[in-house]
C-alpha cells in the first residue's frame, strides 16, 4: 500500500495524471483492522468455523447493527470500543458500507457519523482484564 | 523414610511452597456404568485428557477432530510443514529439518504441575526455557537515540539507582515516621547490598557496580588482567528505556525461573497426548451440530475430506471447541449456557519465525536463549533455548505481538509479515538479521482455521455473569478447555478445566 502511493506521487508530476483521490478514512482501519479476519477482499473464510463475509452482506443496510456489532464484538469477535475512536469506528463502517459490492451508504442511514456511533454503540467493559 | 519425605513435605506445606496449583494429582475416576460412551469434541490438549481419564474409569470414548493431527492449539511448524490459513494463503516452512517455530504455546512455568505430571506420564522430555537473559536487549525508539541496550546493563543501573534515592530519603528524615532509627539501618543496609552501592550510600562508577553490569575492559589474564570499570547510564535514559516493566514481566509467576519447554518442538506434547488415546480420534471431523434429544447425545460433522456427512452418538459429550466456533454451531442446550458461550470474545495474536543461517547472536554477542524487548510493533525477539552453542541454523522468534499490532500483522500477506518482521528486528543486530535470514513463517491467531483467534478473553463483567454457566453440566454435555478457567491462555488452564469437567461428568453419570 504505502508503495502504491509513493510510485503514484513519483509518477503524478512526470505525467500529468490527474490528482488521486482521496482515499476514505475508513479505507486505513479497514486494512489495520479488520481485514485480519475479514480479508483483504471483505470475503471472510471457512474452516472449523466461519468468518463473516462483508462484502454484498445485506446486514450492512441500516447502520445500527455494524454498529453494535463493532462496539460490542460479536462471538469471536472482541469489541473495539477503546481501541479505535468513534471517528474511526464510523469511517470504517462507512466505508464498507459504501465499497465491497456494497451501495448502502447512499441509502438508509446515509454517511455514518462519530455521533451516530456514540449514540447507539455499546459501551465497552468497564472492568476489562487483558 | 516415608516419614521423613512426608515431614518434609508437611513443613513445606506450613512454609507455603508446596501449593502453588490447584493439581491434587490425577483424579481416580472408576466404575463407569456399564457400557456408558462418551463423545469428545476437539483433540487438544483438554479433549484428550478428557479422553484419556474416561476411557481409564470405563467409558467407551470417541473424540471427533476437525485436524487431521492431535493436539490443537498446542503445535510447532517444522522444515517441510504447510499451513494454509483462512483466507487461502499457504506457506511452506522451508526451516532446515528439526527446526520449528511455535505459533503457539512456548513456555511452561515450573509451577504448572498438571502438564508437568501428564509431561513425565506420557514421557514428553523437557528441557529449560530461558526467560531471563540479562545478555539480551531492550530497545526503546525514544531512549538512547533508540539504541539497543543489554538488560544486564540498566536492570542494574535502574535498580542502582532506586537504591540510591531511597538511601537519600533516609537521610532527608522522609521514613523517620514509618520507620524506627535501626530498622533505618537495616535498611540502609539491605539498600547497600542490593543496590551495589559506595560505603557512601552512592551507585557510581567502580568495581562494586561493574561486577552486576560488566567492566568497560573485562578482567583477563597476564599483563592486562585488570579489570577496567564502566560507567553507569544517565539515570533518566534508563528509566526512558522502560526496563522496569521488563523487569516486572520477568518477576511475575508466570515468568519466573524455572520456565521449560518440550525437547524438539511444543507439539511434542500433543503427539503425546495423542499416543495416549491413538485409535480414539476421528480427524477431519468437522463438528456442525451438537444435539441433546432422546436420552443421548448426536453429534453432526463433515468429513471434510470426503465431504460425507455424518453422526456420531454416545451417552455423554465433553465438548472442548473453542467458544467462537461453538457459539456458531447449533447446540442443544440451555439459553443460558448459549449465551455463555456467544459473550466471550477472543484475542488476537502473530508469531513470526526467522530462521538464520548462523547463530550469530550466540557467537558474537554471547546471547543463549532469552527475550530481547523493543517499543515496536514485534514487541520482542526470543532466541532459540534449544540446540544452544550448536552450527548451523537456528529459528529466531521474530516477533510475539498483543493488542493492536496483532490486527496489523494478521491482515498482511505471509511474506509481507516476514518483510516487515525482518525490518523491525534489525534494529537489534543490523548487518547480520536481514544478512543471515534463510525462511519464515507466521501463524496470525484470527486466521487460525480451528481457533478463530488466540484466546478466550473473560473480563470481570463476563466472569459473574457467565462463568459459572460455562462450566455447569448441561444435562449431558459439559464444555472444557483454557476457556473453561481461570488460567485462561495456558495449558494448564486447559488440562485443569478437562479433570475438573471429566469429574463432574462422572459423577452426573454415577448418579443417573
Ligand atoms: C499465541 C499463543 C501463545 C500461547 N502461549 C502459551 C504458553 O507459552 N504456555 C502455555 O501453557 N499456553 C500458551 N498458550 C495457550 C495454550 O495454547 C492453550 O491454553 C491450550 O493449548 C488450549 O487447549 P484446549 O484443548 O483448550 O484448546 P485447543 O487446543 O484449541 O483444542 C480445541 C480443539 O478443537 C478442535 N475444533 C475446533 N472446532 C472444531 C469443530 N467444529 N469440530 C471438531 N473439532 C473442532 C480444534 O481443531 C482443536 O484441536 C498460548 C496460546 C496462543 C494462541
Amino acid at each position: 500500500m504505502r508503495i502504491l502511493i509513493l510510485s503514484l506521487l513519483i509518477a503524478a508530476p512526470a505525467i500529468a495524471a490527474p490528482k488521486p483521490a482521496v482515499p476514505h478514512p475508513g479505507a486505513e482501519v479497514y486494512q489495520n483492522v479488520c481485514q485480519a479476519c475479514h480479508m483483504a477482499n471483505a470475503m471472510g473464510a471457512v474452516g472449523a468455523g466461519r468468518i463473516t463475509a462483508l462484502a454484498r452482506n445485506p446486514n450492512l443496510q441500516y447502520p445500527e447493527y455494524p454498529i453494535s456489532v463493532v462496539t460490542g464484538g460479536k462471538g469471536a469477535m472482541p469489541w473495539f470500543r477503546g481501541q479505535l475512536t468513534d471517528q474511526e469506528i464510523a469511517d470504517v463502517i462507512d466505508y464498507v458500507r459504501g465499497n465491497f459490492g456494497n451501495r448502502y451508504n447512499k441509502g438508509p442511514g446515509g454517511k455514518v457519523t462519530a455521533a451516530m456511533v456514540a449514540e447507539s454503540g455499546v459501551a465497552a467493559p468497564t472492568r476489562g482484564e487483558r | 523414610m516415608i516419614g521423613g519425605s512426608l515431614a518434609l513435605y508437611q513443613a513445606m506445606e506450613v512454609l507455603g511452597h508446596a501449593k502453588e496449583t490447584q493439581f491434587a494429582g490425577p483424579p481416580k475416576l472408576s466404575g463407569a456404568p456399564a457400557g456408558a460412551s462418551v463423545l469428545v469434541l476437539g483433540a487438544g490438549l483438554a479433549g484428550m485428557l478428557a479422553a484419556f481419564e474416561l476411557r481409564k474409569a470405563g467409558y467407551k470414548v470417541q473424540i471427533l477432530e476437525y485436524n487431521n493431527r492431535p493436539g490443537g492449539r498446542n503445535w510447532s511448524l517444522y522444515g517441510g510443514d504447510t499451513y494454509t490459513e483462512l483466507g487461502g494463503e499457504t506457506q511452506k516452512v522451508g526451516f532446515a529439518p528439526g527446526n520449528y517455530l511455535n505459533p503457539g504455546p512456548w513456555r511452561i512455568p515450573y509451577h504448572h504441575r498438571t502438564l508437568l505430571h501428564y509431561c513425565k506420564a506420557f514421557g514428553v522430555a523437557l528441557e529449560p526455557f530461558i526467560q531471563l537473559n540479562h545478555q539480551a536487549l531492550v530497545h526503546n525508539s525514544k531512549a538512547f537515540g533508540g539504541k539497543p541496550m543489554p538488560y544486564r546493563d540498566l536492570s542494574a543501573d535502574f535498580e542502582g539507582n532506586v537504591a540510591e534515592l531511597l538511601g537519600k530519603a533516609i537521610d532527608n528524615r522522609g521514613l523517620d515516621s514509618q520507620f524506627s532509627a535501626e530498622d533505618q539501618d537495616k535498611l540502609k543496609e539491605a539498600l547497600r547490598t542490593w543496590g551495589l552501592l559506595d560505603k557512601d550510600m552512592r551507585y557510581v562508577k567502580g568495581n562494586r557496580s561493574s561486577r552486576r553490569r560488566g567492566f568497560e575492559r573485562p578482567s583477563g589474564g597476564g599483563v592486562d588482567g585488570s579489570p577496567i570499570p564502566s560507567d553507569p547510564l544517565p539515570f533518566k535514559d534508563v528509566l526512558d528505556s522502560g526496563v522496569w516493566a521488563v523487569i516486572s514481566q520477568h518477576m511475575s509467576i508466570d515468568h519466573q525461573t524455572t520456565m521449560f519447554q518440550p525437547v524438539g518442538g511444543m507439539g511434542m506434547i500433543g503427539k503425546a497426548f495423542g499416543k495416549q488415546v491413538e485409535g480414539l480420534v476421528t480427524f477431519n471431523a468437522k463438528v456442525t451440530k451438537i444435539s441433546q434429544a432422546g436420552g443421548a447425545v448426536t453429534a453432526t460433522y463433515t468429513d471434510t475430506a470426503t465431504g460425507a456427512v455424518k453422526e456420531a452418538k454416545a451417552d455423554y459429550c465433553v465438548c472442548t471447541i473453542p467458544l467462537g466456533i461453538l457459539s456458531q454451531i447449533e447446540l442443544d442446550a440451555s439459553g443460558g449456557m448459549l449465551a455463555a458461550i456467544a459473550a466471550v470474545p477472543y484475542s488476537n495474536s502473530v508469531k513470526v519465525g526467522l530462521e538464520m543461517k548462523t547463530r550469530f547472536w550466540e557467537e558474537e554477542n554471547a546471547i543463549y536463549g532469552g527475550i530481547s524487548f523493543t517499543d515496536r510493533p514485534i514487541s520482542m525477539i526470543s532466541y532459540p533455548s534449544g540446540g544452544m552453542h550448536s552450527d548451523g541454523p537456528g529459528v529466531i522468534l521474530g516477533a510475539y505481538t498483543f493488542g493492536a499490532a496483532s490486527y496489523k500483522f494478521a491482515g498482511m500477506s505471509p511474506d509481507e509479515r516476514v518483510r516487515t518482521v525482518l525490518e523491525m528486528g534489525s534494529v537489534f543486530h543490523p548487518g547480520r538479521y536481514k544478512e543471515q535470514f534463510t525462511a519464515g513463517a507466521s501463524v496470525a491467531w484470527s486466521r487460525v482455521p480451528y481457533t478463530l483467534g488466540c484466546c478466550a478473553q473473560w473480563n470481570e463483567e463476563t466472569r459473574e455473569e457467565h462463568y459459572q454457566t460455562l462450566v455447569a453440566v448441561d444435562d449431558r454435555i459439559v464444555l472444557a478447555g483454557e476457556h473453561a478457567s481461570y488460567i485462561g491462555c495456558w495449558m494448564e488452564g486447559a488440562l485443569l478445566s478437562s479433570l475438573d469437567a471429566v469429574t463432574r461428568l462422572h459423577k452426573r453419570a454415577l448418579e443417573a
